[in-house]
């Protein structure tokens, strides 16, 4: 478990200012869901923690390493730091029990079979031992996430990243997903999720912070952000994502 | 008997010079094979140096590609052969046939490998650097062997097309195919029954290069990922 700290964090695209001084810190073992419209900086966020993307002004710290510092060896970071993106996570011409072997043996520098030992129990715990075989495309988008996510379990991360994991997915497919992470999430690991799904936000998480314009608008306990958040912009957020909500009486005139 | 005769006879002379032929075609394949393999490793260093080298290191690919591109194949073969030794630099024939089709063919094979690296989501990118790889083992694990065989009939292509034109070094004395046939040509004055026998061979090389190439395709098809394209 780590903790993550960021600290006035500041990117700018060209023209567009995508983070405006990002200030957010996550206890160790805490389980944080951000939120946000898209455009509003979620992603790039979640790449500057594991260095993927290099920010213009700000720091941001895993511990005590500084991830922001030039010299931080970054690949040691990431050894530590699992992720799942939204979509194309698995690499296609691999084969299930090679997409999740090869970070660690060639990165963790495990031997072969220490490595398929825990690649089948991982793929065990998402539900997936019979798919070591198969390759990535003969999986539906459900299936190749809960793959995603055993390869990032399978380094034994201290922080585990996920941006929109679910996003991508068809309607049906969604809650195979979101079980395996509510499983994960009741471990001691510290977790930052980005996602659209505010009923799941609202049973794993131990908080919520609403990003809107580059800047943290609002954070706080995932029920007092659901149900009465302070701030009109979290407010206008949470109603359009939760329009499901609305009443069908209410559309009956449109 | 007239007509029989003479298809008799043509018959008989085209098997008679096809031995020779078949040793021009031995030396064209060997210049064809070696300069694609020699073009392939500079294609691959310089396409990978234009996607992700540094600024200086691009700029110096990209002219590589611009400067090859923008001049003719049978110029760089004429300025190697009887412009170098100018400033000292003698080659052979059979040495400047290898290298110049190679390098001129490496300009040609880095931007199909190019744009094999680029049609790779970034994601897969994104996701290996995470997974706490080096640039290096990104390239080699997981961006290659997609982009790889994303270009194989791209690089098929440019085989064939590196076979015919390796032609063109008859200009200089190496006697590869084309040239044995003028040579035949000029001992026979028949130049229609030589010249058919020579596109003949050309097309079988080819043809079997491409059958070839379709089933290595086939063979390294990831399941499921490149599916048979339909309408």
């Amino acid at each position: 478990m780590s903790t993550v700290n960021i600290i006035n964090l500041h990117k700018r695209f060209g023209e567009l200012e995508v983070l405006k001084g990002v200030n957010l810190s996550v206890r160790s073992g805490e389980k944080l869901v951000i939120i946000g419209p898209s455009g509003s900086g979620k992603s790039t966020l979640l790449k500057c923690i594991i260095g993927l993307i290099k920010p213009d002004r700000g720091d941001i710290y895993i511990d005590n390493v500084r991830v922001t510092d030039p010299k931080t060896d970054l690949i040691e970071v990431r050894k530590r730091i699992g992720v799942v993106f939204q979509s194309n996570n698995l690499f296609y011409h691999l084969t299930v029990l090679k997409n999740i072997t090869l970070p660690l043996i060639k990165v963790h520098k495990l031997r072969e079979e220490e490595a398929i030992k825990i690649a089948l129990r991982v793929l065990k715990e998402v539900g997936l031992e019979d798919k070591v075989d198969s390759y990535p495309a003969e999986l539906s988008g459900g299936q190749q996430q809960r793959v995603a996510i055993a390869r990032a379990l399978a380094i034994k991360p201290r922080v585990l990243l996920m941006d929109e994991p679910t996003s991508a997915l068809d309607p049906e497919l969604i809650d195979e997903v979101l079980e395996v992470i509510e499983r994960v999430s009741k471990r001691e690991i510290t977790m930052i999720i980005v996602t659209h799904e505010i009923d799941f936000a609202e049973d794993i998480s131990d908080r919520i912070a609403f990003l809107d314009g580059g800047v943290i608008v609002e954070e706080g306990p995932p029920h007092e952000i659901i149900y009465n958040p302070k701030k009109r912009r979290t407010r206008e957020f949470l109603r359009r994502v939760l329009r499901k909500r609305i009443p069908i009486s209410a559309n009956t005139h449109l | 008997m007239v007509f029989i005769n003479s298809v008799y006879d043509i018959l008989y002379f085209i098997i008679s010079i096809t031995p020779f032929l078949l040793r021009g075609l031995v030396n064209t394949l060997r210049i064809g094979i070696m300069s694609f393999i020699f073009g392939f490793l500079l294609g691959m260093v310089v396409g990978v140096c234009r996607v992700s080298g540094g600024r200086a290191i691009s700029t110096i690919a990209t002219s590589y590609v611009e400067v090859i591109r923008g001049t003719p194949l049978l110029v760089q073969i004429l300025f190697a052969y009887f412009g170098l030794p100018f400033i000292g630099i003698k080659l052979s024939p059979s040495i400047v046939g290898v290298v110049v089709i190679g390098i001129n063919s490496g300009a040609y094979q880095a931007e199909i490998i190019r744009s094999g690296i680029l049609s790779i989501p970034q994601e897969q990118l994104d996701v290996a650097k995470a997974l706490g790889m080096t640039n290096l083992q990104v390239m080699r694990y997981v961006i290659l062997p997609q982009a790889l065989r994303n270009i194989i009939p791209a690089l098929v292509n440019e085989f064939v097309t590196l076979i015919k034109d390796s032609s063109l070094v008859s200009v200089i004395g190496e006697v590869e195919l084309t040239r044995c046939g003028e040579y035949i040509i000029s001992r026979t004055f028949r130049p229609f029954e030589v010249f058919f026998v020579v596109a003949l061979l050309y097309l079988v090389v080819c043809f079997t290069f491409s059958k070839i190439a379709s089933l290595l395709e086939r063979r390294v098809r990831v399941p499921g990922y490149f599916k048979v394209y339909r309408w």
